[in-house]
């Protein structure tokens, strides 16, 4: 075998051969980043640079709005409805999830029950609830014919109606991951601490609590950003002081006031790529996201 | 099936692969002859399925050549190679039947439907799984799949069959079946055959030679029993079975043997190379070819000799293992066919332990 | 311990109901016979099913929505699959922003895309138009394309692709003939979310959708503002039991794949 079979000679066809290699993933990929570019990506950001560029080159709309007071209510009250939101899934869907991660014959049951909601379109939930907490909804009906009222309860269209319905709404996007973090635990361990002499609140608490906390993460950055931007659930169950961030700036377009919608849209953005933000750098779920494909 | 000598020469030369900086493959030289049944061996991260890859045309050498009957193949896709490879884990299409998977190389060929049916059932035949071509992979066991595996990588008549650890995932037993029918097939078809293993005893077994592979080099190249008889360095010789090492001082030569002293004694070793007297170098020795001078086994002249204390003793039945030490602290280890004739040392015992000067590498 | 378990039972359930009510509950009061809503319903009937399929405008605006969902199925089924290929051999940085423009539809709040989509649409007059709201519902369905192909890529063994190529199949023989089998259920799956998450869209659709191309949610909508008439309750349970039943295939599916073991053992 001869020593000089030059490398060099090789090179041409080598080169043109990974070159178009490393081509390929470009091109498939390419025309979903047009078509997202064209169609979704720069639709948005021209729209947002309405809040810079009207009329010309400006910050004046966002100083305007850091005093306008009708900005500040709606704002402070979308963020309390996102933390009620948040705080009651979290409150009531642990436990579920603790339930689905235990169950074996009741598995599948559990599952549909979970998954049916997450399956059936916000629109129609909104319906439900209005359904159930009207003058004459089921609640209503149900406590007078129990004689624990005297006469209807006005539900609908208050901020409880908000929060109970959209609690119910985002329920599985907290249940699920949670669920998930808690199937990975090692049941043995809690079984270890048992045989140590921890009490069943002692093993929840210094054992399962800590374990699925990344569980827990994930799943209330996923309530809180979806809840953040909240606006057919708002608008069908809320009353007029229930005014959300997304309602106000649908109020704004349909005035055609297209300087403050951008504004605000650029706000509503903002605080909720700041919220994924904190989230990542501080516990690593960003890629919670991936998973709220439902 | 009669290919016999129709397998393709490879000629790999000065073959290098750098991923970032990182060199994985570090100027790999190795002629493999038409039909030879040719080992990589080397543990995890010495290069070898890294080479094995720029053969088979899944990686692209970043300097170097491949060439297959005498024709570089650098440039050529890996479809366009017609190399028949085995994989780690098999790599068997779930979608497919096992006569699906074992035609899939035929159908890419343009073979006709009946054709490829009775060539299918042939290579069946030839991995010893008749009628079982319209199984699932998954309903078959490891040893199975790994037949499937074969055959279909050799219905193709290829002139190269490469294999990537093939038996790595199944139990002893079924391994060593399996050896012996792959040196059957080997046998057979005349092919070439480049194998990659960590097993030493797998290699020593099968090839015809063995590449041992180091940190991206080859180490050493050569047929099992020069490996075992005659480690090139100290890397192969602890690579390869297991060796003693003990640290010497060249003292001179003698009749073709490097003489050196060796705690406190003189012992003779054999040496391609010419250490200057005064050097520091070390010895190799296997357990096995080291005996007892008072044991059942006189040691044949001319042999090495040196006082020893037992400080461990080991029952493993077929054998006994004796760790000891030197009188400068160096530790051996001795391996003894157990008989119950022989004498079972304690640990405490002195002793004087015995080998052929053929057996004493210098390394 | 024992008095634990039955209280942990006690609001499992509870929370059960609060999670299934409220869905079964429309179910209900779709087959009611009454003209108003009322709790019980007084009798069972198919009146408010009837009522729907009477109607032209109901009927346009499903079979609108199911036309757009399909068509955006095609589009973002495709458009996800080949890039969802891609990415995962592109170098890291492209990757990273590729992939990042590609999720963030599910993390800009819906009413951001929706004005912007408004905004710019309206000015190449695809406002109204049942492409309109093809070409923005397939940005947002994509997503969900890219992550259920790319889970499947993921979960396939490339020694697999190697294999097919050290057999002789070309490249695109490979994919066709290999890859293409091993992630179908990754794409189908892919595939039913992108059409639910074009057929309940609805934020998008109230902005674009104009007079000229009312979906099936823009319809339930402009209805819940003026009366609120059992019809709707009939049209719901009808959506529930068509996503319901596309969902649980797509995770039957799911779990098919990962039951078939794309790993080699």
């Amino acid at each position: 075998m001869s020593e000089a079979i030059a490398p060099a000679l090789l090179a041409p066809g080598r080169t043109a051969g990974m070159n178009w290699r490393r081509l390929v993933p470009l091109l498939l990929v390419a025309p979903l980043v047009l078509f997202m570019l064209a169609l979704y990506a720069l639709p948005v950001l021209a729209m947002l640079s309405r809040s810079l560029l009207e009329p010309a080159p400006t910050l004046a709309h966002y100083a305007e709005l850091a005093g306008d007071e009708v900005f500040h209510r709606i704002f402070t009250n979308t963020l309390w409805t996102t933390l009620v939101v948040t705080a009651g899934t979290l409150v009531l869907g642990y436990p579920v999830a603790m339930g689905l991660a235990r169950a074996r014959t009741l598995l599948p049951l559990l599952l549909i029950i979970v998954l049916l909601p997450f399956w059936t379109s916000v629109l129609v939930r909104s319906y439900a609830w209005m359904v159930l907490l009207g003058r004459h909804g089921l609640v209503n009906e149900a406590l007078l014919a129990m004689g624990m009222l005297d006469r209807p309860l006005r539900i609908l269209n208050t901020p409880l109606a908000v929060h109970i319905a959209m609690v119910h709404i985002l329920l599985p996007y907290m249940i699920l991951p949670i669920a998930n973090a808690l199937r990975q635990i090692d049941p043995s361990l809690a079984r270890a601490a048992a045989g140590l002499g921890a009490g069943p609140w002692a093993v929840f608490r210094q054992v399962t609590l800590p374990l699925s906390m990344p569980g827990v993460m994930a799943g209330i950055l996923l309530v809180f950003v979806l809840s953040l931007g909240f606006y057919i659930t708002p608008a069908l169950v809320g009353g007029p002081r229930d005014m959300t961030l997304s309602m106000l700036i649908a109020q704004r377009v349909e005035q055609l006031d297209w300087a403050y919608a951008a504004t605000l849209s650029a706000v509503l953005l903002a605080t909720a790529l700041v919220i994924i933000a904190i989230f990542q750098r501080a516990f690593g779920v960003g890629t919670a996201f991936r998973m709220s494909a439902r | 099936m009669t290919l016999a000598g129709r397998g393709a020469s490879v000629a790999l030369n000065s073959l290098e692969k750098r991923y970032e900086g990182f060199g994985a493959v570090r100027g790999v030289s190795i002629d493999i002859r038409s039909g030879e049944f040719l080992t990589l061996l080397g543990p995890s991260g010495s290069g070898k399925t890294t080479t094995l890859m720029m053969i088979a045309g899944f990686e692209t050498p970043s300097a170097g050549d491949i060439a297959i009957d005498g024709r570089s193949v650098v440039a050529l896709p890996a479809h366009r190679r017609n190399i028949g490879m085995v994989f780690q884990n098999y790599a068997l299409f779930p979608h497919l039947t096992v006569a699906e998977n074992i035609g899939f190389p035929l159908k890419q060929r343009g073979v006709a439907k009946a054709e490829r049916a009775r060539l299918v059932e042939e290579a069946l035949e030839l991995v010893r799984l008749p009628g079982y071509g319209t199984r699932q992979p998954r309903q078959l066991s490891g040893g199975q799949q790994q037949r499937v595996a074969l055959a279909r990588a050799i219905v193709f008549k290829p002139r190269l069959l490469l294999m990537d650890e093939p038996l790595g995932a199944l139990d002893k037993q079924l391994r060593e079946s399996l050896q012996l029918e792959m040196r059957r097939l080997h046998a057979d078809l005349g092919i070439t055959f480049i194998y990659v293993t960590h097993d030493q005893e797998e290699a020593l077994t099968m090839s015809d030679r063995i590449a041992v592979m180091h940190e991206g080099r080859v180490a050493q190249i050569g047929p099992p029993e020069e490996l075992y008889d005659r480690p090139e360095n100290r890397f192969v010789a602890a690579f390869i079975g297991e060796s003693n090492f003990l640290p010497a001082t060249v003292r001179g030569r003698e009749e073709g043997h490097v003489v050196a002293e060796c705690a406190g004694s003189l012992v003779r070793a054999t040496c391609t190379t010419n250490p200057a007297p005064g050097e520091s170098v070390t010895l190799a020795a296997r357990p096995e070819r080291l005996r007892f001078v008072d044991g059942g086994w006189p040691a044949p002249p001319p042999a090495n000799r040196l006082a020893v204390t037992v400080t461990e003793a080991v029952f493993v039945g077929e054998r006994c293992r004796y760790v000891l030490r030197t009188g400068d602290g160096t530790s051996l280890v001795l391996k003894e066919p157990s008989s119950a004739a022989t004498r079972r040392r304690v640990a405490g015992e002195t002793a004087e332990v015995a080998w052929s000067v053929a057996d004493t590498i210098l390394v | 311990m024992k008095g634990l378990r039955i209280l942990g039972g006690g609001v499992l359930t509870l929370l059960l109901i609060f999670l299934a009510a409220p869905i079964l509950l429309v179910g209900i009061v779709s087959f009611s016979s009454a003209t108003y809503l009322t709790f019980p319903p007084p009798e069972f009937g198919l009146r408010w099913y009837r009522a729907y399929l009477g109607s032209r405008d109901w009927l346009d605006a499903t079979w609108l929505s199911i036309a757009v969902a399909a068509a955006v199925v095609v589009v973002s089924t495709v458009l996800g699959t080949l890039a969802a290929l891609g990415l995962a051999r592109l170098p890291r940085g492209l990757r990273v922003a590729a992939t990042g423009l590609i999720l963030s539809p599910l993390i800009v709040p819906g009413i951001v895309v929706a004005i912007g989509v408004y905004y710019a649409y309206s000015r190449y007059g695809l406002v109204g138009s049942p492409l309109g709201l093809v070409l923005a519902h397939s940005c947002l369905a994509v997503p969900f394309v890219v992550t259920s192909v790319s889970a499947s890529l993921a979960g396939l063994d490339p020694r697999l692709e190697q294999a097919a190529l050290s057999l002789g199949a070309t490249p695109l023989g490979t994919f066709r003939q290999v890859t293409l089998p091993l992630i179908r259920p990754g794409v189908l799956v892919g595939a039913l979310f992108a059409f639910i998450t074009s057929f309940d869209e609805l934020i998008v659709s109230l902005f674009i959708s104009g007079s000229g191309a009312v979906t099936l949610p823009r319809r339930m909508w402009d209805d819940l503002r003026y009366a609120i008439d059992p019809t709707i309750a009939a049209v719901s349970t009808l959506t529930v039991v068509l996503t319901a039943a596309l969902m649980g295939a797509a995770h039957w599916l799911k779990r098919r794949g990962e039951r078939q073991g794309l790993h080699s053992p």
